[in-house]
């Protein structure tokens, strides 16, 4: 092989309390797509951050060609000929994409206007369709993404870095994405491809480099790697694949949705006619692109929205839209927003778990709390749910991810709940944290709890639901059995298309 | 009315609008940048008390006006210092800025109150240069690369530092910037369309300032109409003291037309199209 286009050498970071980067070894070909695989915090969001100029490291030296190179800030990095796609987008909505990639380096006068040529000579050249003309806040996750690529391109970046590009994107999307990536590679390009899907990993990377608690533990070419080996790397134990859900016995209707409509936040029609029903031991799984009416199905059925048609019964008894009501009534609600909606985040997690059940004997005295009981709960459930926290009295705000979740899971799953609203209940938790939510959610429906799961994640969909539905411009298609359906399909219905 | 007093009329709404037109423009120029500065009232008053005392001491108003101008700075200045640099509250550092600002020129200003002004410059060329600075504004705002950063900054600016722009310095510029079209529009209340100083002469146009820089939804040409607009509304309630409306009512027009005006926004949701930013310090690494 040539010479190493970037080269690391015994990069180390430390941050107070933990060393991020521990004596890294990294090389980077041009003309290859290297997969750089690890779960939360190990590492990898460091070291990009490192390599983009947004942290400097410790100890260790960086070379480019051979040269040894200090980064001084993103702005650099892209000069030298590093690029980064962030994961997520950092783009002025409101303008297009010209003026977007025209900020900070275009010509004194009609910078945008004047941009647009070399737009289009990139995106010809690569495949990579973008409108300079649109607005950025109307376009797609994949779209947007296709306009971070152009930006690096535009620099001259020869070490293009993708932040868990495919995490917003729908399998058709992703599958264009990699087409870019073939074409950049053919080109001479080298990519860094962060991501922990290991499919998506073995299809498109050369190299596979494992990180796990800031070390690198494994380097393999991806032809030779199988997922059950890099599964093991990157978690240090074996990890089984298999569907997790076993045959459910089902129970008597617990949910029934009919001609549902409800408009958005902003007055707009958000779902239009949803019709489903969910039985008892059910889990129903409702894929679709972020912002087709998810949020507003889950408002309605946990009373925060009012619908504007249809009707909602929970055992036959239309609901009522009070949030507090629907809980004594049974049903659970794990939003999307951990921090914001989930928890108090500068309230302690004794206090958090008692959010729900404060104002009643046992946690309440007349009109004082009992700190005593308030105590005990979050001693039992902290033990139960495996939170790992300091102590009870930690703000929720200082944990993990994954902890969070545990607190509102704890929260929300501990009374005996007849429907359970999981919206990305395994958003950004690493592969330990994912399983123990499955794990819960599943546990509760073989004691009768129906589940709505509503996730972007299609093997988490996949892999859980009994039936699928797709949420399509506040149209749900479906429900259908999830054997009758794979990836390819409701990737198909959630861009509106036909199975 | 005839076609003569209907001209005149039009004339005295212009005149009246001028100080709206050049304090909103600076406003706009702060808040496109992500600063909300509610000081435009003490901005206004330092820069006519200013203006005043410099034309008096060397009789060349032209001089006053610039000494107006960079007073006006000064007083932003401090505002962006408090805002940007500290992080503290824009509002709170705005509304002390009012305070400090009218606070400030009412005591310095007390041994000119009254004082016949020695030589003054005429209205209209304040007007023309408030019209072309509303014009050059939106040329810069939409077609120049400073304009595209200025915009950015107020819009996201984790994504513009990313991209190697100083938005500290975009921000300080912008809300000095502002200060100075806030302290030539008390120049020109001093030297010019008053001729004269008394304490409190901005009569709370600053505020109108701020509120017609969100009827306008942030744009410099709709801010020419809108403040000629108020411009009528303030020459209406002039020309009706004398129709036995009582006076408290037409004093206290200003603070009804602002109610109105936000009202108004509100019903059209002309909010949407505040830069995203607006009133948030920026800390990086903070997202």
């Amino acid at each position: 092989m040539a010479e190493p286009l970037l080269q690391l050498r015994g990069i180390t970071k430390r941050f107070p309390g933990v060393v991020a980067n521990d004596r890294v070894d990294l090389e980077v070909y041009p003309g290859e797509v290297l997969a750089l695989l690890g779960e939360n915090g190990a590492g990898k969001s460091t070291l990009i951050s490192i390599l983009y100029g947004l942290y400097r490291p410790d100890e260790g030296e960086i070379r480019l060609e051979g040269q040894p190179i200090q980064i001084a800030s993103p702005r650099h990095a892209l000069e030298l000929g590093i690029g980064l796609v962030p994961q997520h987008p950092l783009l002025v909505g409101r303008h297009t994409v010209a003026e977007n990639l025209a900020l900070g380096v275009g010509a004194p006068l009609f910078p945008a206007q004047r941009i647009i040529p070399q737009i289009t000579r990139i995106s010809r050249a690569y495949g990579l369709q973008v409108d300079p003309k649109a607005q950025v806040h109307t376009l797609s996750p994949g779209e947007k993404q296709r306009v971070e690529i152009v930006r690096s391109l535009l620099g001259g970046a020869r070490v293009l870095i993708l932040d868990e590009p495919t995490s917003v994107l729908t399998p058709q999307e992703a599958e264009a994405l990699f087409g870019v990536m073939r074409e950049l590679r053919a080109a001479g390009r080298s990519l860094i491809f962060i991501s922990h899907k290991l499919e998506e990993v073995l299809g498109i990377a050369d190299r596979v480099v494992v990180l796990r608690r800031g070390k690198v533990v494994g380097g393999v070419a991806a032809q030779e790697a199988t997922k059950a080996q890099l599964a093991e790397l990157m978690v240090g134990r074996s990890v089984s694949f298999e569907r997790k859900r076993q045959a459910p016995s089902l129970g008597g209707v617990v949910l029934e949705v009919e001609g549902l409509a409800a408009r958005s936040a902003r007055g707009l029609e958000a779902l239009r006619g949803v019709s489903f029903q969910l039985r008892a031991g059910e889990v129903l799984g409702v894929a679709g692109v972020a912002g087709n009416g998810q949020s507003e199905l889950i408002e309605v059925l946990s009373g925060l929205r009012k619908a504007s048609r249809g009707a909602v019964r929970l055992e036959g008894q239309p609901i009522s839209a009070n949030p507090a009501q629907l809980f004594k009534a049974g049903v659970s609600h794990i939003p999307e927003d951990r921090l914001g909606m989930g928890t108090v985040p500068s309230m302690n997690v004794a206090e958090n778990l008692a959010l729900r059940e404060y104002d009643r004997p046992p946690l309440a005295r007349g009109l004082l709390l009992n700190p005593k009981a308030l105590e005990a709960q979050a001693r039992a459930q902290v033990r139960e749910y495996a939170v790992a926290t300091p102590s009870i009295y930690t703000p929720t705000r200082l944990l993990s991810g994954g902890n969070i979740q545990k607190v509102i899971l704890a929260r929300e799953l501990s009374g005996h709940p007849k429907l359970i609203l999981a919206v990305h209940p395994t958003y950004g938790l690493d592969i330990g944290a994912t399983e123990q939510v499955h794990r819960v959610l599943l546990e509760k429906t073989y004691q009768g709890a129906a589940v709505l799961l509503v996730s972007e994640d299609l093997e988490e969909i996949l892999s859980l639901s009994d039936q699928v539905a797709v949420l399509y411009h506040g149209e749900l298609k479906g429900p259908f059995p999830v054997e009758s359906v794979t990836r390819e399909s409701l990737g198909l219905l959630m861009t509106g298309g036909t199975a | 009315m005839d076609s003569g007093e209907l001209l005149a009329a039009l004339g005295r709404s212009v005149a009246f609008g001028t100080p709206i037109l050049l304090a909103a423009l600076g406003e706009i120029l702060a808040e496109r940048s992500g600063v909300v500065n509610l000081g435009v009232e003490g901005m206004m008053a330092v820069g006519a008390l200013a203006a005043f005392v410099t034309t008096q001491t060397t009789g060349n108003p032209v001089l006053g006006v610039l000494v107006g101008i960079v007073a006006g700075g000064i007083a932003g200045m401090l505002h962006a210092f408090v805002s940007i640099t500290l992080r503290a509250n824009q509002f709170v550092s705005g509304l002390a800025l009012s305070m400090l600002g009218l606070g400030i020129a009412g005591l310095l200003g007390k041994r000119y109150e009254g004082q016949p002004l020695v030589a003054s410059l005429p209205e209209g060329v304040f007007s023309g240069l408030a019209i072309a600075l509303a014009l050059f504004l939106w040329l810069v705002l939409y077609l120049t690369r400073a304009g595209l950063t200025l915009r950015s900054v107020g819009e996201n600016p984790a994504a513009a530092d990313v991209l190697g722009v100083n938005v500290i310095r975009v921000r300080y510029l912008a809300v000095a910037l502002g200060g100075m079209f806030a302290g030539l529009a008390g120049a020109f209340l001093a030297v010019s369309y008053r001729s004269s100083w008394t304490e409190g002469m901005t009569n709370q146009l600053g505020w109108i300032a701020v509120a017609l820089t969100i009827f306008v939804a942030w744009d410099p040409i709709r801010a020419v109409f809108g403040a000629f607009f108020f411009g009528l509304l303030y020459y209406l309630a002039f020309a009706l003291q004398n129709s036995g409306i009582p006076s408290m009512f037409l004093q206290a027009l200003p603070y009804a037309l602002v109610i109105l005006v936000l009202a108004l926004v509100a019903l059209r949701r002309r909010q949407g199209a505040a830069p995203e930013a607006l009133g948030v310090p920026y800390q990086r690494g903070l997202r």
